[in-house]
């Protein structure tokens, strides 16, 4: 079942992964350039993972996948992150 | 920061509204919370299958005990079993206090806050907000806060006892009855207009800060007036729930 979220939900899961709170990650997206925090994405989730979206055009700044054995990062729409100090 | 999944006994649940409760649970190892900051839970099912949801904590501050407000939706995998389930003893595994993004301190680094604090919520999204609103109750800020609360019906409201308690010690509240006002009530039951975000909340020449939470189509129509009411999109933090 998907569930519609924000980026304010990724906390959790993407502690899995990375070690800083991505939802403070300031992120530029590849289509539209909007640059803003995580928090705001619109986010896709579902037992297999995940799909976030930018919250301006909509397009995907990045998807996880994850299967008992491995987890994918796919960092496709997003042009760079930026972590406060 | 997080370090995994730790396992809460439930001290107690309340009834809220006709679909919602609060749910008190003791998370030995809780290292307290920032208000509006949220915890992930993971239910795990005999066969092995496990549904992780987010819920924000309506609780603020230092302790153990932890305070969750859950609405009911209808073909949810978790909620049901949080609001209809859940029984005081029973454990719960969570993972958090989470999101450093969606917070109101009472205090920076010793420093009380005095900045208005606009809260706008709808439904359950009135949960991270209480947290703010009890935070700022307990703490030295000399911030005014305005809450303006839109819920379907009088009975559909969280918290509304608290609410009413605290109310006018420097939190100012604005009701909106989206289906079935009270009796009596100034103005018909409607939807949160740009007209009623105009009047009734903090205008954008003194700056607030400014949290949105509730449904998703509430929070983006109050966020895109609260830009065209003159209020930096920087300064309206949202959190929305739902819809497609």
């Amino acid at each position: 079942m998907v569930t519609h979220v924000d980026g304010n939900a990724l906390a959790g899961p993407l502690s899995e992964i990375f070690r800083a709170d991505m939802t403070l990650a300031t992120g530029e997206c590849r289509h539209c350039h909007d640059t803003t925090v995580l928090a705001r994405a619109l986010v896709e989730m579902d037992e297999a993972g995940f799909a976030v979206h930018c919250c301006e055009c909509s397009h995907v700044l990045f998807t996880v996948i994850r299967t008992p054995e491995r987890t994918w990062v796919d960092l496709q729409g997003i042009a760079g992150l930026e972590f406060p100090a | 920061m997080t370090s995994g999944w730790k396992v809460g006994t439930v001290v107690s649940t309340r009834t809220e509204t006709p679909t919602g409760r609060s749910i008190t649970i003791d998370v030995p190892g809780w290292p307290g919370n920032i208000a509006g900051q949220h915890v992930d839970v993971r239910l795990s099912a005999p066969d092995g299958y496990q549904a992780v949801r987010s819920y924000s904590i309506a609780s603020a501050g230092d302790g153990e005990w932890v305070q969750l407000a859950v609405d009911k939706l209808p073909d949810g995998e978790v909620s049901p079993y949080l609001v209809d389930e859940v029984q005081k003893g029973d454990q719960l595994e969570l993972r958090g206090p989470l999101g450093g993004w969606f917070v109101w301190r009472p205090e920076i680094d010793g420093v009380p806050q005095a900045g208005d604090v606009q809260l706008i919520g709808g439904g359950s999204g009135i949960v991270p907000l209480i947290a703010m609103i009890r935070s700022h109750a307990a703490s030295e800020s000399t911030a005014k806060f305005r809450l303006l609360y839109s819920v379907r019906t009088p009975e559909d409201a969280f918290f509304a006892d608290e609410l009413a308690r605290l109310e006018g010690d420097g939190l100012e509240i604005t009701w909106v009855y989206t289906r079935q006002a009270p009796e009596g009530w100034p103005t018909p039951a409607g939807r949160v207009t740009l007209d009623a975000l105009r009047s009734a909340t903090f205008p954008s020449s003194g700056t607030p800060a400014v949290f949105v939470c509730g449904p998703t189509g509430f929070v983006e129509s109050v966020a895109t007036w609260l830009v065209e009411l003159g209020h930096e999109p920087a300064a309206v933090k949202t959190e929305r729930f739902g819809g497609a």
